[in-house]
C-alpha cells in the first residue's frame, strides 16, 4: 500500500495514544468497572438482608413452638398483651409487629394475620415473612400427620437436560460443564456483541469528529495537495483502528487484573455475583449457583480461544472499517453544526441498533436461521458473528461471513472515499444524504 | 520552455461551469499571475493543477508530461483556506508535511530545521501550533509549502489575511525563489500586486479566459494614447490635429493624441503655445482598468 497511508496512520495513531485523555480513559475504565461491579454486589447483598427488627405475637402457639426448634427462624416472639404491644413495640426497639390470632380450625388453608408498622413495609419483605410463617405451619402439620421430612424430600424430582453429544476431544467434560458452556457462551457472546456495538460508536465518532475538525481547520486543503483523499482517509481509519485495538488489548489485560484485585479486597463480593451483573441476557442467577468457581474456570479455559480471539479481531476490524468509513463520509459532509451530523448518522444508528437487538434472539437460538442470516449479512455480521463464536458455528459460515464482510469493507471504503473527497472541500452548504449519493458519481 | 501547460481545460460542477475551456502556459522561472474576482474559477483551476480534482475535459502538462499524481510532490501549494493541526508541535508538523511530499524522515528533519532557522523561527520547534500567533502560523504555513524545494510554487491568494510584515516577507521570498529558478504561479483578486510582481498573467471571469499574456504587452495593447503633462503657465484654448484634452486639474493635464500621432507633436504644440513643461509621462492603463473594461465589454455583448 501507499507509503503515505502509513505516514498518515502513524500520526493519527501516535497523537491519540499519547494524549492524556486516552491514557486516563484506558486506565480509569477498568477501575470504574470494578467499582461498578463492587457497588452492585454490595447493593445486592444489602438489599437481600433485612435490618428490620420484627416481633411476633402468636396466639395460635403453633408457630412459636415450631420456631423454637428451627434455628434459622429470624424473628422474635413476645408474650405480652396485644393491645399493650401495639402501643409500645416501637419503644421496645421493633420496627414491625405481627399479630396472629388464634386458629378456629387447625387445618384451615388460609390463615390471616395482621401487621403493624409505622412505615410501609416492602412487598418482598411481607412475602418473606409470609413464607417463613407458612413454613412453620406446614412443618407442624406434617409432624401432626406423622410425615417425615426425609420421606417428603424423597418424592421430589429434578430434571436436567444436557447435550447428548459431548465433545469427544474433551474427555474432561461432564454433562454439567456442557450446560455451563452454553451459559458462558451466551454471556461471552453478549459481551462481545456489546463490545462491537460500543466500538462502532466510540471509534466511528472519533473518526467523524477528526474528519470534521480537519475540514473546519482547513488543514485538509494543505493535506490533499500531497496525499490523495482516499489515502488520507485510509490512513486515518487505520490509525484510529490501531488506537481501538490498543485500547481493547490493554483492557483485555487490565480488566481481569483489576477485577481480581477488587474482588479480593472487597468484602461480600464474590465472583458469582459479578457474573450475574454481567449477564443481562437469559442466564438467570440461579443457574450459575449450581456450578463451582472451579468448573467455571475450567469451562472458560476449554473455550476455543485460539479461534475466538483472532476471529473476533477480524470482525472487530471489519465492523470498524465498514462503519467508520461511513462516519468519515458523514464527517466530510458536515460543517460547523454537529446537529447536521446527528441527522446523517441516524440511518447508521438504526442499522447498528437493529444488529444489537438481534443479539437477544440470536443468543437464545444461536444456530437458528435468523442467527445464520444475521451473521452473514455484512452490516450485522460484525456484531452477530462474534457473539455466535462460543457456540461453535460451522466453519463454512465463519469463512463465508468473513469473505462477505471483507468484500463489503472494500466496497464501502471505495464508496465513502468518493463522498469524502468531495465533502472535505465543500464548505458552507448543508449536505443531504441524496446529495452525498450524487457526489459518488462525480468524476475525479 | 514551459513548466506547466493547460489545454482547453474544463471543469463543471453540478449547476455551473467552474473552469470553461482555459488554456495557458507558464514559462519556467517566471512569476505568473492568475487574476479574477472572487468565484471566477481561480481556485478550481489551481485544484486541477495540483491534482486535487481532475478536469472534465482538456489536458494539463507538467514539465511536458501529462499531469499525474506523482507531480504534486514537486509542487508547493499554499491554499487560500489554510490551516494547521493545532495540537501538533511546529517541528513535528513541518516534518509530517515534508514527509508527505516524499522526503525521507532524516531529510525532512534536516531541511525543516534549516528552513525554520532561515526564518528566525528555530526556537518555535517544540511549541504547539496553537501557542503561536496568527502571523507566526502563516509563516509556518509558508515554510511548509517550500520546505521540500518545489520547482513550481502555487500560491492561492497568498496575501489575504497577512499583516504588512508577513506580506513583504512573502513578497521577498517569492523574488528570492524566483532568482533560484523556481516558477511561481499565484492567484489574487488584487490587481495592483500583479503589476508589481508578474511577468505573465491570465485574467479569468466566470471560468473563462478574458485576457492572457505579458503584463507590459497587455498594458501597451490596451493603452489609449493618454499622456499626463505637468506644466506652468496656461494651456492653449484650442487644440487641432485631433489632440484632445481629457482632463485638467491644477497644473496637470491629460491629453489623448490620435493613433497615428506621436507624443512629440503634443509637446511641440504645447511649447509653441507658451506653456512651460515640467513633467511628461505616458499613462498606461492599470490591469485593474483593463480587467474592468474587459469584463464590462463581455457582459454588454
Amino acid at each position: 500500500m501507499n507509503s503515505k497511508v502509513w505516514i498518515v496512520a502513524k500520526r493519527e495513531y501516535l497523537t491519540r495514544v499519547q494524549k492524556k485523555s486516552f491514557i486516563l480513559v484506558t486506565l480509569i475504565t477498568p477501575i470504574a468497572l470494578a467499582v461498578f461491579f463492587g457497588l452492585m454486589g454490595f447493593i445486592m447483598n444489602a438489599g437481600s438482608k433485612s435490618d428490620q427488627r420484627i416481633v411476633i405475637k402468636d396466639d395460635t402457639g403453633i408457630i412459636q413452638q415450631m420456631a423454637a426448634a428451627d434455628k434459622s427462624f429470624p424473628y422474635e416472639f413476645s408474650d405480652s398483651n396485644i393491645q399493650k404491644l401495639k402501643e409500645d413495640y416501637q419503644s421496645q426497639g421493633y420496627d414491625l409487629l405481627i399479630y396472629i390470632p388464634p386458629l378456629r380450625d387447625s387445618s384451615t388453608m388460609s390463615i390471616s394475620a395482621s401487621y403493624y408498622s409505622k412505615e410501609k413495609p416492602s412487598l418482598s419483605m411481607l412475602e418473606t415473612i409470609e413464607s417463613h410463617l407458612a413454613d412453620q405451619i406446614e412443618t407442624f402439620r406434617m409432624h401432626r400427620s406423622n410425615i417425615d421430612q426425609h420421606l417428603l424430600d424423597s418424592f421430589k424430582a429434578r430434571v436436567n437436560l444436557e447435550n447428548g453429544a459431548m465433545d469427544p476431544n474433551n474427555p474432561g467434560n461432564s454433562p454439567v460443564v456442557g450446560k455451563l458452556n452454553i451459559i458462558i457462551g451466551t454471556a461471552l457472546g453478549f459481551i462481545m456483541g456489546f463490545m462491537m456495538y460500543l466500538v462502532i460508536f466510540i471509534y466511528g465518532s472519533m473518526v467523524m469528529r477528526s474528519v470534521m475538525e480537519e475540514k473546519l481547520s482547513r488543514i485538509v486543503e494543505v493535506m490533499v495537495s500531497s496525499v490523495r483523499p482516499i489515502n488520507l482517509m485510509m490512513g486515518k481509519l487505520i490509525g484510529v483502528g490501531g488506537v481501538g485495538l490498543t485500547q481493547l488489548a490493554l483492557w483485555a489485560v487490565l480488566i481481569p487484573v483489576v477485577l481480581t484485585i477488587v474482588s479480593a479486597f472487597m468484602p461480600g463480593v464474590d465472583p458469582s455475583q459479578m457474573s450475574h451483573v454481567g449477564n443481562v441476557s437469559q442466564v438467570n442467577e440461579a443457574s450459575f449457583d449450581n456450578f463451582s468457581f472451579h468448573q467455571v474456570m475450567v469451562a472458560l479455559w476449554n473455550l476455543k480461544w485460539w479461534l475466538i480471539i483472532p476471529v473476533f479481531i477480524i470482525f472487530f476490524l471489519g465492523g470498524y472499517f465498514i462503519y467508520s468509513s461511513m462516519f468519515a463520509a458523514i464527517g466530510s459532509a458536515i460543517n460547523e453544526d454537529m446537529g447536521e451530523g446527528q441527522q446523517l448518522m441516524l440511518p447508521i444508528v438504526i442499522i447498528v441498533l437493529c444488529a444489537f437487538y438481534m443479539l437477544f434472539p440470536v443468543l437464545s437460538n444461536p444456530n437458528g436461521s435468523l442467527a445464520v442470516f444475521a451473521s452473514l449479512f455484512p452490516l450485522f455480521s460484525p456484531i452477530i458473528m462474534p457473539a455466535r463464536l462460543a457456540f461453535d458455528p460451522p466453519w463454512w459460515q465463519i469463512v463465508l461471513s468473513i469473505v462477505i464482510m471483507l468484500s463489503t469493507v472494500w466496497f464501502f471504503i471505495w464508496l465513502t472515499s468518493r463522498i469524502y473527497r468531495v465533502g472535505i472541500l465543500m464548505y458552507g452548504k448543508k449536505a443531504t444524504i441524496r446529495e452525498m449519493f450524487k457526489w459518488i458519481r462525480y468524476s475525479d | 520552455m514551459s513548466i506547466l501547460r493547460l489545454e482547453n481545460v474544463t471543469k463543471k460542477y453540478k449547476d455551473q461551469v467552474a473552469v470553461d475551456n482555459i488554456s495557458f502556459e507558464v514559462k519556467r522561472g517566471t512569476i505568473f499571475g492568475m487574476l479574477g474576482p472572487n468565484g471566477a474559477g481561480k481556485t478550481s483551476t489551481i485544484r486541477i493543477i495540483t491534482t486535487i480534482t481532475g478536469p472534465d475535459s482538456g489536458t494539463v502538462f507538467f514539465e511536458n508530461e501529462i499531469l499525474n499524481h506523482t507531480h504534486p510532490s514537486r509542487m508547493g501549494y499554499l491554499p487560500e483556506e489554510r490551516g494547521l493541526y493545532k495540537k501538533m508541535k511546529v517541528g513535528d508538523h513541518l516534518i509530517y508535511l515534508a514527509r508527505l511530499k516524499g522526503l525521507s524522515a532524516h531529510d525532512a528533519a534536516t531541511k525543516c530545521k534549516i528552513m525554520l532557522d532561515r526564518f528566525d523561527a528555530l526556537d518555535w520547534w517544540n511549541k504547539k501550533v496553537e501557542e503561536l500567533s496568527k502571523g507566526m502560523q502563516q509563516k509556518i504555513q509558508f515554510i511548509a509549502t517550500i520546505v521540500h524545494e518545489p520547482v513550481l510554487l502555487i500560491l492561492d491568494e497568498p496575501f489575504t489575511g497577512l499583516d504588512p510584515i508577513n506580506t513583504s516577507m512573502i513578497q521577498d521570498e517569492i523574488f528570492r525563489l524566483k532568482n533560484q529558478g523556481v516558477t511561481i504561479l499565484f492567484s489574487t483578486h488584487r490587481m495592483e500586486q500583479v503589476e508589481e510582481m508578474c511577468e505573465d498573467i491570465i485574467l479569468i471571469n466566470h471560468g473563462k479566459n478574458v485576457l492572457l499574456g505579458n503584463v507590459q504587452e497587455i498594458r501597451n495593447t490596451y493603452k489609449e494614447n493618454l499622456y499626463e503633462v505637468g506644466f506652468k503657465g496656461s494651456l492653449p484654448q484650442q487644440f487641432n490635429g485631433g489632440l484632445e484634452l481629457v482632463k485638467q486639474f491644477d497644473h496637470t493635464a491629460v491629453f489623448r493624441i490620435p493613433d497615428q500621432d506621436t507624443p512629440n507633436h503634443l509637446l511641440q504644440y504645447l511649447m509653441q503655445s507658451g506653456c512651460e513643461i515640467q513633467s511628461f509621462r505616458e499613462i498606461l492603463p492599470s490591469i485593474n482598468e483593463i480587467f474592468i473594461r474587459q469584463v464590462k465589454g463581455i457582459s454588454h455583448e
